[in-house]
């Protein structure tokens, strides 16, 4: 039922892929939640902007994204990515086959999932912000940039935290759903492994053991940071 | 008009709406079982997570801290394909349930929202003011009447907004039973795209039903916040 001993690193055992797939996730999770921040910035001033298109391309975008199962949107974007990478290929004139790895798509897919949680946090942080402060530093000569970097920004983090570290930990979790492309992270090297000795439950179990050791760390990481951010705000 | 109404009946997207229509029922069929009883056993949890009895609300703790820290694919996983690898598992009568992907689903989905759902009715039980139990206290209330008739409601009502949000991503959750061969709508879409090598036709159509099933799942958590918070109604 059990076999343990083929946990071990090396040739006879499993470890060592184990640990290149745990390697793997946290890779996929930390340039998902990168390029996921990237898009929820551009979807929350989408959001912002006084202007009708971009706020309901942004409300659009996060609504059915939110609305639709992960693994369909991985789905759509592992079968369905090549074909739009290869039509936008087309118009500048390049006809040849193009195929994207699975770590690309990987990537793009989870971070336009986990963009929508993270906009929704990012919005609410910066809507916490109060007005009089903008006008404050704009009574005192800031640019427009250096408000978004020494006003908005550090206040925005603070406020963010928190939240960040929910979208971290569900983009972890989400990261498993990535298995069915075939990229080999934690999830798909327990099936592999499973399927070769037989025994699903010892590969599971190391799996479900490892996706708990990386969710408790990153939450401790967590914790640390946002203790960091809020000094000399006493909670 | 009507050549427009031709094409879309000829269109893939069409045809394919009605293909994956048939897994609807097979996808309410796993809410249908999951979530009330998801609800049950989420307070029942969530009550003995407050508990004074330590073992008792350690126990629950530690349940929670498990299942919220692994992915949903690895339970539904270790329950379709690890349970059945136990021989005295199958040899003993709950085979007769966990060999149908379906109940291994509603295994999977139930134990997985109990955990989310007691942390949200802990939320919402810890929140109750103390002055407002120790009135029904003095007005000689036992512990079970003071429960059902001050803490649950209050409770209940305060976390409505965060458990409709648990029950939407449990409705998003239903697609990954199809990892397990259950044909529900997510498992026919992956069917259709397989036969007609049309990925985004399928997963669209698919894509409306779920948007549309969770779009009903908000209406009825908006209307349960709107009978059971009548003092935050607007206008009556």
């Amino acid at each position: 039922m059990f076999k343990f001993d083929k946990l071990v690193f090396g040739d006879s055992g499993w470890g060592d892929e184990f640990l290149i797939a745990t390697l793997m996730t946290l890779l996929v999770s930390i340039l998902s939640m990168g390029l996921g921040l990237f898009l929820a910035i551009i979807t929350v001033w989408a959001k912002i902007v006084q202007n009708r298109i971009t706020r309901f391309i942004a409300n659009f975008y996060t609504t059915v994204i939110r609305g639709v199962p992960e693994l369909l949107v991985i789905y759509l974007i592992f079968f369905g990515g090549n074909a739009v990478v290869m039509s936008i290929a087309k118009v500048f004139g390049y006809n040849k086959y193009i195929e994207l790895n699975a770590l690309t798509i990987a990537t793009i897919a989870i971070a336009v999932i986990s963009a929508t949680y993270s906009s929704e946090v990012l919005r609410a942080a910066y809507l916490s912000i109060s007005k009089g402060q903008i006008e404050a530093a704009r009574s005192l000569g800031m640019n427009k940039f250096s408000i978004f970097f020494k006003i908005i920004s550090p206040q925005v983090i603070r406020h963010a935290l928190p939240g960040i570290g929910n979208v971290w930990q569900i983009t972890l979790k989400d990261t498993s759903l990535i298995s069915v492309t075939g990229l080999v992270e934690i999830m798909r090297q327990s099936r592999i492994s499973s399927n070769v000795e037989h025994s699903p439950l010892t590969f599971l179990i190391t799996a479900a053991i490892l996706y708990l050791s990386l969710t408790t760390i990153s939450g401790r990481v967590f914790k640390t940071l946002e203790v960091n951010y809020s000094k000399g705000f006493s909670t | 008009m009507i050549e427009f109404l031709n094409s879309i009946q000829n269109s893939l997207i069409y045809k394919n709406f009605f293909l994956v229509l048939s897994g609807l029922d097979n996808t309410i069929l796993l809410l249908l079982i999951s979530l009330p009883l998801g609800f049950v056993l989420a307070l029942l949890f969530a009550l003995a997570r407050v508990s004074k009895i330590t073992l008792l609300s350690k126990t629950i703790a530690s349940y929670i801290f498990v299942i919220r820290g692994t992915p949903l694919l690895v339970q539904i996983y270790l329950i379709y394909f690890g349970l059945g690898s136990i021989k005295f598992i199958r040899e003993s009568f709950l085979w007769y349930a966990l060999k149908e992907p379906f109940w291994c689903g509603v295994i999977a989905l139930t134990i997985n929202t109990v955990a989310y759902g007691a942390e949200i009715f802990r939320g919402g039980i810890q929140s109750i003011e103390k002055s407002q139990v120790e009135s029904g206290l003095s007005l000689g209330f036992g512990k079970f009447s003071l429960l059902r008739k001050i803490i649950l409601p209050i409770a209940i009502r305060k976390v409505l907004p965060s458990y409709g949000n648990e029950l939407i991503l449990m409705v998003k959750a239903t697609s990954l039973v199809s990892l397990t061969t259950y044909m529900e709508m997510t498992g026919i879409a992956r069917k259709i795209m397989a036969k007609t090598f049309a990925p985004v036709e399928a997963f669209i159509a698919a894509g409306i039903l779920y948007l549309f099933l969770n779009f009903l799942m908000v209406q009825f958590v908006k209307y349960l916040e709107w009978k059971y918070n009548p003092h935050l109604r607007l206008n009556n």
